[in-house]
């Protein structure tokens, strides 16, 4: 771990007058497995929205890599090095798995040189690390539920991202199927790749992460190693009731 | 691809120089007057497509583009003489902006609601030029055609010709979007834009452009009407029957490849001059009606669709391949 290459900083957010997020504030380092975990609506993937551009925070800055980029679209930010995975799987699902791939190599990794560049060896590369390989020629709307996630993570990776955010990538996937995700994103992060997990599977989320923070209704109740975090009576407190 | 390049490129020369040789040929002057017709719809589903079948912003105003393209024309006839080419790149310009500014609507209307927005422009554009004196307001104004340039022998033939070289254009452009990575990029912000815009693809950008291309091309089609009729009046020149043809057109051929907007433009276009030419010309409104719901309903993806599945009868949807 050295320095920091994510800082969010007092960043709020109203949707009318609900407020999803007040003044949370968060730094990540370089190379870090960092878990998000609350309850239902409690503002994670808010967050991570602010964090990825798809909405933009009302106060507050989000700093990437020594770059301000609260007011940029979330194709710079891309561009930049932050890429997400979606809670519910969001294929380009007229495409095939392979092209899939070639969006993102396209138009983040190959913008400049899209000619000479061999874009689908480079997206079968990566699906072949991502154990989709015989997949490729696939309608993505023909996949199952864990190819899909699968997917997900493979069209973030094809951005060459350095920072991924994984928003409930293991949803209602059998335990093995978790297994074979965690180990993905294991493998990821040993390639310097710093991950931000947002998990329900308490399992999952625990034993990858070095460091938690626990979000309830718009605010950081709680952060600290995965062990320090489980037996936080406020943790417990939000999950369980009073 | 690259293989599929050339072959595209004699196709295209040869429709040009076919055209050449109709246009200087010795057919009946009908056959000019109702092949203008038909090449301007290709024109207009093929530009439809652009937004409407890549992008996926159903646009129902091509008549607003059309008309607007159309009454350029007359300003710049009536007011400096302009020749038909420079009234067709000033149509362009025209329609192109509009198209532009239709494109910033996507930021705050998806689906249906940019759909209804695209109607509105219509009612908008026909209300303005019904108002407006110079262009004969609600009662149209007549025109007085030049002469035709030199090898052609009438005026109908060298706009036949010329609408079969935009024809070519607009196919070629649409072809060159589809298989560029502009139009990977238009296909995945279809399928979810925010999935598109996390990817890297700047959204706003690609739409703004599918917008100003797909406006443009509408508008160059409806810049030669004026010397076509030697006639303008509002009403028909904003007529539904444009957006509904041309939209038509692309779905009945199919949305997914520049050939199917050709393939059902000319279907849809040539059936309706010959249900004109044969019962009557209110009837040909029922045929883009039956055709529109018959395709829906038996083949979604057009005839493109139609060709694959026959080509392919085996496999069977559920069945991977």
């Amino acid at each position: 771990m050295s320095g920091s290459l994510l800082r969010v900083a007092q960043v709020s957010k109203h949707f009318g007058g609900f407020s999803a997020l007040s003044e949370v504030s968060i730094e990540i380092a370089q190379g870090e497995r960092f878990g998000l975990i609350g309850p239902n609506g409690s503002g994670k993937t808010t967050l991570i929205n602010c964090i990825s551009g798809s909405l933009r925070n009302e106060s507050g800055s989000i700093v990437f890599d020594g770059h301000d980029i609260s007011g940029l679209p979330a194709y710079q930010r891309t561009r930049l090095g932050i890429a997400r995975s979606f809670q519910i799987p969001r294929p380009f699902s007229s495409m095939s798995v392979l092209e899939n791939l070639l969006v993102p190599l396209e138009y983040v990794v190959h913008r400049r040189s899209l000619h000479t560049a061999d874009t689908r060896a480079e997206a079968m590369q990566i699906l072949q690390s991502m154990g989709l390989a015989d997949k490729a020629g696939t309608a993505s709307n023909r996949l199952t539920q864990v190819e899909l996630r699968k997917l997900e993570l493979a069209r973030a990776m094809a951005a060459r991202p350095r920072l991924l955010i994984s928003d409930e990538a293991m949803a209602g996937l059998s335990s093995t199927e978790v297994e074979e995700v965690l180990a993905i994103l294991r493998k990821l992060n040993d390639s310097g790749i710093t991950i931000i997990m947002i998990e329900h599977i308490m399992r999952a989320v625990m034993s990858f992460s070095q460091r938690v923070i626990c979000l309830d209704a718009g605010r950081i109740i709680c952060e600290g190693t995965p062990e320090s975090i489980v037996k936080d009576p406020e943790v417990q407190k939000a999950y369980l009731g009073a | 691809m690259r293989s599929r390049v050339v072959p595209f490129w004699i196709g295209a020369a040869a429709t040009v120089v076919l055209a050449g040789i109709l246009s200087l040929g010795g057919a009946n002057e009908y056959f000019y007057f109702a092949g203008y017709v038909v090449l301007q719809f290709v024109v207009l589903a093929t530009a439809w497509n652009i937004l409407g079948g890549y992008a996926g912003y159903v646009n129902f105003g091509t008549a607003a583009f059309f008309g607007i393209g159309a009454y350029t024309s007359v300003v710049l006839f009536k007011s400096l003489g302009a020749p038909l080419l420079v009234q067709m790149a000033a149509a362009a310009a025209v329609t192109g902006l509009l198209g532009f500014g239709t494109g910033l609507l996507t930021l705050r209307l998806r689906g249906i609601f940019y759909s209804i927005a695209t109607v509105a422009v219509i009612f908008i554009a026909e209300t303005l030029m019904i108002n407006w004196r110079y262009v004969g307001g609600a009662a149209g104004l007549q025109l007085l055609r030049p002469s035709p340039m030199v090898p052609f022998e009438t005026y109908t033939r060298m706009l036949f010709f010329v609408m079969a070289v935009l024809a070519v254009i607009a196919v070629s452009i649409a072809r060159y979007i589809e298989i560029s990575w502009i139009g990977r990029g238009l296909r995945a912000l279809r399928d979810s834009e925010e999935a598109a815009e996390c990817s890297g693809v700047p959204t706003l950008r690609l739409k703004l452009l599918a917008c100003t291309v797909s406006g443009a091309l509408m508008g160059m089609a409806g810049a030669p009407l004026p010397m076509y009729l030697s006639f303008l009046e509002p009403a028909s020149s904003f007529s539904l029957n444009y957006s509904v043809v041309a939209l038509a057109g692309a779905i009945i051929g199919g949305t997914a490849n520049w050939i199917g907007p050709v393939l059902g433009a000319i279907l849809l276009a040539s059936m309706q001059q010959i249900v004109t030419v044969t019962i009557s010309s209110e009837m040909n409104v029922l045929v883009v009606g039956v055709m529109l719901v018959v395709f829906v309903v038996a083949a979604p993806d057009g005839i493109l669709g139609l060709i694959r599945k026959l080509r392919r009868p085996r496999a069977a949807p559920g069945s991977t391949s």
